[in-house]
């Protein structure tokens, strides 16, 4: 088993600045990064987890599969769009998804805060069956535990799927070339606005709706026009910059992205503009970012659009050798800038 | 707020910029005042599009980046008393005092909560009377009314356990400080809009003629800078140096009177330390003697903190304009937002990271090279 020196690390990023856990290392971005690499993965070695992708590609009995597994702690539990319950089945889901597969049997795992009403829980259960029920996936096994009041939020879930994987598809970020194009499939920033509004009490002029869905479909819808798919990304956490900064650093490629073709609505970009936060950093949870060859990029497009959850698809930019492991955005007046992977979580600024 | 999209319209900057790179024919340098104005310059690469000959000097106008370190150490040691919530805006939590900050205070069992209004903080206090409510009360005079606000109305409720740790600053007197300093180089100022939009411009005629010095009061949109930029050259080839309002949407000549008054008579002006500067006279406010009472230095024992700021920090300079971000040896390589050797790098306003986030790529291979590949 490896031992940690900490004195010893190299890493550019260090955690020995850190000697204790911050929010920022469940924020998805450089910080979360950094805790897997250096504590867990060391600690539990593997080839599999070394892939460090939404969910592990794995063989048995001769079939590949996807697995995943994700822990929900959403506060408020229920918000504009969606609960946890929803996410929790949707975010597994999803996972399961970016790797071509079509989640079949979740887990699911509560963690109960002693006191927490049970009409509360029975809410939530509720939404996770209808969600399971929406993805076509079964809650095949499940746990529960509760803790001390004081000691949770309420309401922590965690679930777990496997899915199959079909035959031909290989979707992985070290598949990206240059001259890929990159796509999402909607408006971007919409979940992470929506919560944000209910959780500080913020209004923003209309109400923002989450965009939590699971897109087993619109993948299926995807695959459908080619297998030949290279990588698809759900930009949860960190928003599409994390998303984008994780595929051009595992693929060694540069990203180019032009900032006024990113679909950001006009709310979005309003709650934004007046929080200090940037869209492209802001957390989704029912869009999908997808590289693609380019001699498919217009069907694949054409069949994304054509799906309910790919309506709002645009082409957002491309991959290129240059710059690689960075992502650049061309401004809207002409100008470029470097779209970082976030540290943590993404601030409000003072004025 | 249906601002956004028309004063970030291509077309219409295409036009401000052919009218600048028309009126310029010598070289000129301006400073905008607002770390809000220096990230959209940055952010949208208005300084790749400008003249060559029109240079945009960074000012000192990020209030998280001036907040002298021993404020930053009176509020991680307040924080970490217990019995207090200590309440702040999201982007003091990531400054570093002298070896931690505010998130390394929460880790550690502190309770340390991010509040969008000061008026959060006070309903925290009514919730939790048994408890010390704190509010990190820092910024300009844009922050500082609101904050004016939040003791006035504990008083008037009679809330006694919420007070205010203070590091409010004003502009006009960093102005004149920066006109004063004999390595100026700054012949134009893009003064602080929203600034303006409480204080108004009655402050900056005299300036502008003791200094000779155009002052044009600018927004935040792209826009809007290039506006700002148009007219400070205009009358700078003009041989002009008057106060001219290019923000009338959100500035009236004599700002938010309702907002002054209260300021008034909450706060009183004291010379103030900025991070990186030094002391400059009457540029900032403390509370007044009648609101004491909710003061934190007042209520909490901070005194005799020993600081200690990082030797290859030049963020001073930087926050004078007499260096660019990049033009530092630490950018990109010892100093990151990962580990930042000053505010100017972890502040969502700060100079160094506007460039550190946006423009590292055509500005230094070197810290290119750096970039942590995760």
């Amino acid at each position: 088993m490896p031992v940690l020196d900490p004195a010893a690390w190299t890493c550019p990023a260090p955690l020995r600045d850190q000697p204790r856990v911050v929010m920022g290392h469940g924020g998805g971005g450089a910080l979360s990064a950094e805790l897997v690499q250096h504590v867990f993965a060391p600690a539990f070695g593997g080839s599999v987890l070394a892939q460090m992708g939404d969910s592990a590609a794995v063989t048995l009995g001769g079939v590949r599969m996807a697995f995943s597994t994700d822990s929900f702690v959403v506060r408020p539990l229920f918000f504009p769009g969606g609960s946890i319950g929803d996410l929790a089945v949707n975010g597994t889901v999803n996972d399961l998804a970016m790797s071509g597969a079509r989640a079949a049997y979740l887990s699911c795992g509560f963690i109960l805060e002693e006191g927490v009403e049970m009409e509360t829980v029975a809410r939530v259960a509720e939404a996770l069956g209808a969600a399971a029920r929406t993805a076509g996936v079964e809650i095949a096994t499940g746990d529960t535990k509760v803790v001390e009041s004081g000691h949770g939020d309420g309401i922590y879930i965690n679930t777990a799927g496997i899915g199959l994987v079909p035959s031909g598809v290989d979707l992985r970020a070290q598949r990206v070339v240059p001259g890929d194009v990159v796509m999402v499939s909607g408006a971007i920033g919409v979940h992470g606005v929506a919560v944000m509004s209910v959780r500080e009490g913020l209004e923003f002029g209309v109400e923002i709706e989450s965009d939590c869905a699971a897109l087993g479909g619109l993948v299926d819808a995807m695959l459908a026009v080619t297998p030949d798919l290279h990588v698809l990304r759900d930009p949860t956490r960190g928003g599409l910059a994390a998303s984008l900064n994780e595929i051009a650093s595992a693929s060694g490629t540069g990203v180019v992205v032009r900032e006024r073709e990113v679909p950001v609505p006009p709310a979005v970009a309003n709650a934004c503009a007046v929080l200090g936060l940037d869209p492209l950093y802001v957390a989704n949870e029912g869009k999908l970012v997808a590289f693609v060859p380019r001699e498919h990029a217009d069907a694949v497009l054409d069949a994304m659009r054509a799906h309910p959850l790919g309506a709002g698809s645009a082409v957002i930019g491309e991959v290129v050798a240059d710059h690689p492991g960075m992502v650049v955005a061309r401004t809207g007046l002409g100008g470029t800038r470097v779209v970082d992977l976030p540290i943590g979580e993404q601030l409000p600024r003072i004025c | 707020m249906k601002y956004i999209d028309e004063f970030q319209d291509p077309e219409l900057a295409r036009r401000l910029l052919d009218d600048i790179h028309s009126t310029v024919t010598r070289p000129w340098a301006l400073m905008e005042v607002c770390g809000g104005q220096t990230h959209t310059i940055i952010r949208h690469g208005i300084d790749q599009l400008l003249p060559e000959k029109v240079e945009l000097i960074h000012g000192p106008g990020c209030p998280v980046c001036v907040t002298p370190l021993e404020v930053i150490d009176k509020a991680l040691e307040i924080a970490s008393r217990p019995g207090v919530i200590f309440c702040s805006f999201g982007d003091m939590l990531r400054v570093p005092g002298t070896g931690r900050d505010l998130f390394q205070v929460r880790g550690a069992g502190g309770d340390v909560r991010v509040v969008y209004s000061p008026l959060d903080a006070l309903r925290i206090a009514q919730r939790n009377p048994d408890r010390e409510v704190v509010f990190f009360g820092i910024g300009f005079e844009t922050t500082a009314p609101p904050n004016a606000m939040t003791v006035y109305q504990a008083r008037r409720l009679g809330i006694r356990n919420f007070s205010l740790l203070v590091s409010h600053v004003r502009v006009p007197p960093a102005i004149e400080a920066i006109m004063r300093s004999p390595s100026c180089r700054v012949q134009g100022f893009l003064a602080a809009g929203h600034v303006c939009s409480v204080m108004g411009v009655e402050e900056y005629p005299e300036l502008a003629e003791r200094f000779r010095v155009p002052i044009v009061v600018t927004g935040f949109e792209p826009l809007d800078i290039l506006e700002g930029v148009r007219r400070t050259v205009t009358q700078l080839e003009r041989g002009e140096h008057t106060v001219d309002n290019a923000y009338p949407r959100a500035v009236r000549p004599e700002g938010n009177t309702a907002a002054r008054a209260m300021l008034e008579d909450v706060f009183e002006v004291t010379d103030r330390a900025w991070r990186g500067i030094g002391v400059i006279p009457d540029s900032g406010w403390r509370l007044s003697a009648k609101y004491r009472d909710h003061d934190a230095e007042h209520r909490f024992s901070v005194d005799g903190i020993q600081t200690r700021e990082p030797a290859e920090c030049r963020s001073g300079e930087v926050l004078q304009g007499l260096l660019k971000p990049h033009e530092c040896e630490a950018f990109g390589t010892l100093c990151t937002p990962r580990t930042p050797l000053g505010a100017t790098m972890v502040s969502s306003e700060g100079a160094c990271a506007a460039y550190y986030l946006y423009r590292r790529l055509d500005l230094t291979p070197a810290a290119r090279e750096a970039t942590p590949v995760v």
